[in-house]
């Protein structure tokens, strides 16, 4: 009688640590992807909204590629194109550059939309009060219209999260991609799936809370 | 002292001052009357340089404040603005309102900063709403907050740019009455309005503005009860 040889072994607890860890990185490209981008948004929202169709037709236009081509075919395409140019970055860098822009590109509607939010006659007055452009800025703008749109940006942040699993088609081991391993290996699809999909939540839930409450407060 | 020099301003093509020429003494109370669209409130944004202009001069105590090496961010200081709509900052309370000029303007230390807005809103009659968000203020409220929050730069004139027009009318009084406050207090005003009760009670002098040009100016009395120009008469017999 020959033994039989199993190529597979079932979901065990150190595969947990290995989600647990993915997870991080999910959530470090994240961080890093969405506070970049948020405030290359900003200056970008800002310069929509100051420098008109100059920056409508710049800015705006490229802006526009990036938040309508699928986020997939954009990381592939730099990915195994950057080199061609001398930009030889592995897959995590990658990831960052094109989830940066990418976040960039949402948030630069939003930011433009939270400025336009603030109404004139209130930016007015505010500098009738001897606020310089910057002062309105940063006392008057940033404040009232951050709050408009922070529900917006919520959204955003909460996308790029997510979409953030794409950038395993990179190889960069995620939490997807740390998933797919590991159905591989334990072809157990169901659970392992449902794992990966408990932490993304558990990523997700305390940021839409965490929202509200801000949101609640601000409503007083 | 304001003086004011053969004003134009252009709104594209719409010529809205038609050669504007203007003083106003210190300590002296103007009304601006005047039908919608005659330039009026046009010519309280061209004095503190919110509106470009594109012939003649302002000038503030003697310095040109359309001109290219003025800081009007500092000019500006010297002039409180009260708007048709209040404005209030909604993401700060009434004493934060009126304090954060002083503070990132003025570069006054907070404490200081909020015992001015103290003094301010006590000084309006809103002492007892000094932690409340403009939220919970009425309009009446917020406009005398407003007026608080503009002489907390200690101005040296006020321009109020039909600061009654958005009130519900029950409310119109109470702001009257903290402008006439402060005229009693000898502040420098030009007030744009359509209340010809305050022009006529508490002005010094009243000007009748049409179609972009100063059509008549002089004492309340001359005005309202001897108008020379015909305009005025017209305007006046439908107001009434």
């Amino acid at each position: 009688m020959q033994e039989t040889i199993t190529f597979f072994s079932g979901f065990s607890t150190p595969d947990l640590w290995f989600l647990a860890d993915a997870a991080l990185k999910t959530l470090w490209i994240s961080v890093l992807s969405i506070s970049i981008g948020t405030v290359l948004g900003g200056i970008f929202g800002w310069m929509l909204h100051e420098g008109k169709w100059m920056a409508a037709l710049t800015v705006g236009s490229i802006l526009d590629i990036f938040r309508s081509v699928p986020l997939i075919i954009q990381l592939v395409l730099f990915y195994n194109f950057a080199p061609m140019v001398g930009l030889s970055l592995d897959p995590f860098a990658s990831g960052v550059v094109i989830l940066t822009i990418y976040t960039a590109a949402l948030v630069s509607n939003v930011a433009r939309g939270g400025i336009e939010a603030v109404p004139v006659s209130m930016r007015k007055a505010s500098r009738s009060l001897g606020m310089s452009y910057w002062q309105d800025l940063r006392h008057i703008v940033l404040p009232i219209g951050g709050r408009a749109v922070f529900p917006a940006w919520i959204g955003v942040v909460l996308g790029v999260m997510k979409d953030s699993a794409l950038v395993s088609v990179l190889g960069y081991v995620e939490l997807l991609k740390a998933s797919q391993i590991l159905i591989t290996r334990t072809q157990e699809p169901f659970l392992i799936l449902a794992l990966a999909g408990a932490f993304y939540f558990a990523l997700s839930y305390p940021i839409s809370r965490y929202a509200a409450k801000f949101e609640q407060r601000w409503a007083q | 002292m304001i003086e004011i020099r053969d004003l134009h301003k252009h709104f594209g093509d719409l010529h809205v001052l038609k050669g504007i020429d203007l003083d106003v003494k210190k300590g002296e109370v103007l009304s601006v009357i005047g039908s919608s669209g005659s330039g009026k409130s046009t010519l309280l944004y061209c004095i503190n340089s919110l509106e470009k202009i594109q012939q003649g001069s302002v000038k503030i105590d003697g310095i040109d404040v359309h001109a290219k090496n003025t800081d009007v961010n500092k000019l500006r200081q010297k002039l409180g603005m009260v708007f048709q709509q209040w404005n209030s900052f909604p993401h700060l309370t009434a004493m934060e309102n009126v304090a954060l000029a002083p503070r990132i303007v003025k570069g006054k230390s907070k404490e200081e900063a909020l015992y001015i807005a103290e003094t301010q809103l006590k000084h309006v009659g809103l002492g007892d709403k000094l932690k409340n968000y403009p939220s919970a203020l009425s309009g009446g409220q917020q406009q005398r907050l407003a007026i608080a929050r503009a002489l907390a730069m200690e101005p040296e004139y006020m321009l109020f740019d039909e600061a009654t027009s958005a009130l519900d009318p029950e409310k119109v009084g109470e702001v009257l009455d903290t402008m006439r406050l402060l005229a009693e207090e000898g502040m420098t005003m030009i007030c744009v309005t359509h209340e010809m009760g305050f022009a006529r009670d508490v002005s010094d002098r009243v000007a009748y503005f049409h179609q972009g040009v100063m059509e008549e100016i002089g004492p309340p009395e001359q005005i309202f009860y001897s108008p020379i120009s015909e305009h005025t008469k017209k305007f006046l017999a439908n107001v009434r």
